[in-house]
């Protein structure tokens, strides 16, 4: 599939010095939902922000449906909808008024049905009347949400979309993202919380000041999520897996104390009782067993962390 | 150009203007009404006439000079101050909307405002004094390029200013003493020479000079001049605004 969002490149530093982007690449692909991973002060925010116009970068080019987001950013802005992590709405405006603000700004013709249809799939039909101040934070994020579908973005940015959100807005969320992304919306959400990445996204992004460490399809870091271990320790030190295990493809642990068996959780069979059985077999004389996992959130954590730079 | 856009940031604009109908209405009445009670008729009653017009008329234009200057200025600068103040730019700043248009939309319905409270306190007026209007045509286009330079500095304001203080420093303290030392309330002809001269570098005076002249016929400084004056403090104001939109300056990092 053809990139609908493109960034080359892409620097910004910040007038007092600091360095948010350091040569950011990333492409979307039309259609998907991306998930960016990354700490407090990565550079995910500033990244959409500069996406978004509200920023402007320091070098690095960006094109949205083919167009410049700078010299033809009227039709590449045409193309996208913010939803911003801080709650920033008008207090004393009404629900439907802001929503209709949203659509005209974008340039588009009224188009009132269009506009229930959202505020009703976001439950906010019932509040139209009612001023944003009187909403609690939940109703407010959904009216940000329905302020940047307003105007029927083909990419939508989601900048923390479930932070401080409660579990049924959250899967609210979900399934609101899922229905867009039925719809042939491209989706890139940012997030702290890697349950949400898992369960939403076509592709996971890791960023770390500044930089995009890794792109990865998720069903594939899935995989490597789905991948155990089993360490079978040995009362006896042996120099190499006996050959009547070679056939369980073994690793020998450190100083050929231990035996080390990877294994995918979700296969119907682990094959640990006969793993346990062949070494007994083997003669072996089993001193202690642990499993270990590697979990996205450990590959994750690894990634951002300052030890891995 | 996204004429759109510019529809919607005017009417969002106007929408806390009509929220507020009554203050906005209430204010500008009162106070004309307090002016005249006190210039009009305890000061009023002591000068007899000022340059062949009676005291309470000749204030009018002043007045209403007064009244437009510091509500297009207020008007504009918390417009678009809010929106930074809240958070709520982000959307003005990804739409796919220039920055004249967004000027367009803020400033004409800044300026709108305006218009709305000089009307409002010309028919005010009407009902104290007799009041004529020698060049109707004139009042207009005085009236109109006030409401709408006035706006653009408040535009300015609104994008320089990091507060509240700060949104109500330059009205408070540079715009006010200026309107008030500006020939509002008296002719200039009425200074001693010295202070005569000293005034001329007040550019209100122009202004309510020549929408004076508007009305009765008479002037403290050529009508060209005036003219001229408000003209140039237009684009001067445009000039600003557009450097700070080819630069960002305080509204894009």
């Amino acid at each position: 599939m053809a990139a609908i969002l493109s960034v080359r490149d892409l620097r910004k530093v910040y007038e007092g010095g600091f360095q948010a982007l350091s040569g950011v690449n990333l492409d979307i692909e039309e259609g998907e939902i991306l998930a960016l991973l990354g700490p407090n002060g990565a550079g995910k925010t500033t990244l959409i922000s500069t996406v978004c116009g509200i920023t402007t970068a320091s070098s690095g080019q960006i094109t949205v449906g083919g167009h410049d987001a700078e010299t033809e950013f009227r039709a590449a802005r045409n193309l996208i909808g913010l939803v911003p992590q801080e709650i920033n709405l008008e207090p004393f405006e009404t629900v439907w008024n802001t929503v209709r603000f949203s659509r005209g700004l974008f340039g588009k013709t009224r188009n009132d049905a269009l506009i229930e249809e959202i505020l009703k799939k976001l439950s906010l039909w019932d509040k139209r009347k009612n001023q944003v101040k009187e909403l609690s934070g939940g109703m407010k994020r959904r009216v940000l949400i329905a302020k940047a579908l307003s105007h029927e973005p083909r990419i939508l940015f989601l900048d923390e979309p479930t932070a401080g959100v409660d579990v049924e807005l959250r899967k609210d969320m979900w399934d609101i993202v899922a229905e867009l992304k039925r719809d042939g919306v491209t989706i890139i959400l940012t997030t702290h919380y890697i349950e949400e990445a898992e369960a939403i996204a076509d592709r996971v992004g890791v960023i770390r000041k500044g930089q995009i460490l890794l792109v990865e399809d998720k069903s594939s870091l899935m995989q490597r999520m789905g991948q155990k271990q089993l360490e079978v320790q040995l009362t006896d030190a042996i120099d190499a897996v006996p050959a009547s295990l070679a056939h369980l493809n073994l690793e020998l642990g450190a100083e050929g104390r231990s035996l080390i068996y990877t294994y995918d959780t979700r296969a119907e069979r682990t094959g640990i009782t006969g793993l346990l059985n062949d070494i007994a077999a083997a003669g072996l004389v089993l001193a202690d067993v642990q499993t270990r996992q590697s979990s996205l959130e450990e590959i994750f954590v690894g990634l951002v962390s300052e030890d891995a730079a | 150009m996204n004429w759109t856009a510019i529809a919607a940031i005017y009417r969002f604009e106007m929408a806390r203007f009509f929220r507020t109908l009554m203050q906005s209405f209430l204010s500008p009445v009162l106070s004309t009404s307090l002016y005249f009670v006190v210039f009009g008729a305890a000061i009023g009653s002591r000068i007899d006439q000022v340059e062949g017009v009676s005291y309470g008329a000749f204030i009018v234009p002043g007045l209403i000079m007064l009244s437009v200057m510091t509500q297009a200025i207020s008007n504009a600068s918390f417009g678009i101050y809010f929106p930074k103040f809240l958070g709520t730019v982000y959307e003005l700043l990804s739409a796919p909307i220039s920055f004249l248009e967004i000027v367009l939309g803020y400033v004409g319905a800044a300026a709108t405002k305006a218009l709305f409270i000089g009307v409002v306190i010309l028919i005010t007026a009407s009902f104290f004094v007799d009041l004529s209007i020698a060049h109707p045509v004139a009042m207009i286009v005085f009236l109109l390029l006030t409401c709408l330079s006035f706006a653009l500095l408040g535009f300015i304001i609104g994008i320089w200013a990091r507060n509240f203080e700060q949104l109500q420093l330059v009205p408070l303290l540079v715009v006010t003493p200026l309107v008030f030392l500006g020939g509002s309330f008296y002719s200039i002809s009425m200074l001693p020479p010295i202070w005569q001269k000293i005034t001329l570098f007040n550019p209100v005076v122009y202004l309510v000079s020549g929408f004076r002249w508007s009305f009765f016929g008479t002037a403290d400084v050529p009508v060209a001049i005036s003219l001229l004056a408000i003209g140039g403090f237009t684009v001067v104001c445009l000039g600003v605004i557009g450097w700070i939109f080819k630069t960002g300056w305080r509204i894009r990092s």
